[in-house]
């Protein structure tokens, strides 16, 4: 089956929308929810497997990149500047229309930044954040980005919890829909749920297309090569840390993007979203997807946050994602898709043997 | 075309090249040959910018390419094929061939490079024949075909060889070395790094002999095939042991 890339997101919004036609004619339109939040996290997803499945770098603080993305944009959509309205910059913000006067909870009104506006600050601020850690990092060779990056989300982590303006251990609530064109909006009332879960399947569409397109060509021939030997790749004229480095920062901000739909949707966020069993928990997606399988990644992160959502893991699921990690890792290192049951066996067998031989296991 | 002069480098305290010198021209081949751990493999890495030099001066064309980069020195038409083919086996033959076209794509000629992927697999009708199998199920010849072949698609005017000849059959070498000829004679000079050194000198204009990290011989391939020190050395001959013995 040779499907382009039009074709195959095609399909799988095609897909999309039977889910949602099935989960409304099942009298379980409550799904929905899960669907989309699982949709959100997916984007995150699939920009590290870009990142570790093609380019074959690890980061283990993609989730305090989400979490950058949802915290900028959950402050400043909910931090009133009316006491301000006097500074210049607020004034000047308010006059070119980059801000938007909302009624609050109790009848008051609000100064607050347009969502669009916060929504592209936030993928600024961690695209920055990525470009000043992946500078110095990816100009080495080896897993120093791994090494890096649990730093990085290890800060952000421990930042969300302690700072009393970010809600400390609460996080940020009451954070507003994000309107998009059509009277559409991203979070709201729960009425507009068909509707937000449209919206995400489109992002992630979009954002599929976007990242097939990279892969499919010369880039994604580039970063398998790095993946594969790097000098190689340098000796073939691959800019190899640049190259790594653009990886690194794309993948950055589609996890700060969807921190931002997400935060958006569920009017809020706290500072789980930024610990590194989440990272992990990413990673353990993309591992379990197949490196260097866009398409399979996507299944197994809608499919795996949902069930993680549902609360199908229980108080285990922290225990269940370092299992998948820890398994896949052992037996099927290039993802279950790949996995060839008798290949695996194989492979079991010759690496019991070379132990029994007393020389390393490779 | 290329000059290297009075090149030190090293590894932590290991100093492996002292005060290399060496010039290919345009439209030479020039041989560097020495035995295991001679430095030969630093010399073409620090000559691509794979490892940094200690002392010393690159220079492509009259211009240093010492801070110039790995990618961009291929770009400036200087293509490595490394040592130990390198092959990417997780890529068919294809996309190896076209990952080799890298810098043909970024210099804007697209349009070439579909005619360069005949002309390759043309060159090397066995990879024609698999062109859509994974690099890694090749044999080594096979992989070492693709090696050279994924760095012409490049379109270098100065191609370096790392050990092209490393753990491949005679007949196998016999051919790799009437393909470097062939690609000599269609104008692109070659710098060849071999522990082979009968077979490297045999196709090449001009060779150095690198020996724990000095060169400690130069001169054209005729002379240093015929130099009794080099016999001794590398080709396996003790001419002083012979000649006394006829002497006894």
């Amino acid at each position: 089956m040779h499907l382009n890339r039009y074709g195959q997101v095609g399909i799988f919004m095609a897909s999309a929308a039977g889910l949602q036609l099935a989960a409304v004619a099942a009298g379980r339109g409550f799904l929905l929810t899960q669907m989309t939040m699982s949709a959100y996290y997916t984007l995150a997803v699939l920009g590290i497997s870009l990142l570790m499945g093609y380019a074959g770098q690890i980061s283990l603080g993609h989730a305090g990149f989400v979490a950058v993305g949802g915290y900028t944009s959950a402050v400043l959509t909910t931090l009133d500047l009316t006491p301000y309205r006097a500074q210049p910059l607020v004034a000047a913000s308010q006059g070119l229309g980059l801000l938007l006067a909302r009624p609050d909870l109790y009848g008051g009104e609000l100064l607050v930044v347009q969502p669009l506006v916060a929504c592209i600050l936030a993928v600024a601020l961690a695209t920055l954040l990525a470009f000043v850690v992946g500078i110095p990092v990816l100009k080495l060779k080896g897993h120093y980005l791994a090494m890096a990056t649990l730093g990085v989300g290890t800060i952000v982590y421990s930042l969300a919890l302690g700072t009393q303006w970010l809600g400390a251990a609460d996080g940020i609530s009451s954070v507003p829909p994000f309107p998009l064109p059509f009277g559409a909006s991203v979070g709201g009332p729960a009425g507009g749920r068909v509707v937000n879960y449209y919206v995400a399947v489109a992002l992630l569409g979009a954002a599929m297309l976007l990242l097939l397109n990279l892969v499919q060509a010369r880039v994604g021939r580039a970063l398998r090569a790095i993946h594969g030997a790097e000098d190689a790749a340098a000796a073939m004229g691959v800019d190899t840390a640049s190259l790594k480095l653009k990886t690194f920062v794309l993948s950055a901000a589609l996890a700060a993007l969807a921190g931002v739909f997400l935060t958006h949707y569920n009017g809020g966020i706290g500072p789980s979203e930024a610990s590194v069993m989440k990272s992990v928990k990413y990673m353990a997606i993309v591992a379990v997807g197949g490196m260097g399988s866009l398409w399979g990644t996507l299944g197994m992160s809608l499919a795996l946050n949902f069930l993680s959502l549902r609360g199908y893991f229980g108080a285990y699921d922290d225990v269940v994602f370092g299992l998948i990690l820890v398994g896949m890792m052992l037996f099927a290192p290039e993802g279950l898709l790949a996995l060839q049951p008798r290949r695996a066996l194989a492979a079991l067998r010759l690496r019991l043997r070379r132990r029994e031989d007393g020389e390393e296991p490779r | 075309m290329l000059t290297v002069r009075t090149l030190d480098v090293a590894y932590g305290a290991v100093t492996v090249l002292r005060g290399v010198s060496l010039h290919v021209k345009e439209g030479e081949v020039v041989a560097i040959v020495g035995a295991n751990g001679a430095g030969k493999t630093t010399l073409l890495k620090a000559i691509t910018g794979l490892v940094r030099p200690r002392r010393g001066d690159v220079r492509l064309r009259g211009e240093s390419i010492l801070e110039v980069g790995t990618a961009r020195i291929v770009a400036r038409g200087c293509s490595l094929v490394p040592e130990g083919r390198q092959i990417f086996g997780d890529l068919s033959v294809r996309d190896n061939l076209l990952l080799g076209a890298h810098v043909q794509y970024r210099r804007g000629k697209a349009a070439e490079v579909r005619a360069d992927l005949e002309r390759i697999l043309g060159m090397f009708p066995i990879l024609g024949k698999r062109s859509g199998q994974l690099g890694g199920t090749l044999s080594g010849g096979e992989q070492q075909m693709l090696a050279i072949g994924r760095a012409l698609m490049a379109r270098p005017t100065l191609l370096m060889l790392d050990e092209p000849s490393m753990g491949l059959a005679p007949l196998v070498v016999k051919e790799i070395f009437n393909v470097i000829s062939t690609i000599s004679l269609a104008g692109c000079t070659v710098l060849l790094v071999e522990q082979n050194a009968r077979g490297a000198l045999k196709i090449a204009h001009r060779g150095y002999v690198l020996e724990t990290g000095r060169i400690v011989l130069e001169g054209s391939a005729e002379d240093l095939l015929a130099s009794r020190e080099m016999q001794r050395a590398y080709l396996g001959r003790d001419v002083n042991l012979e000649t006394a013995r006829v002497t006894t």
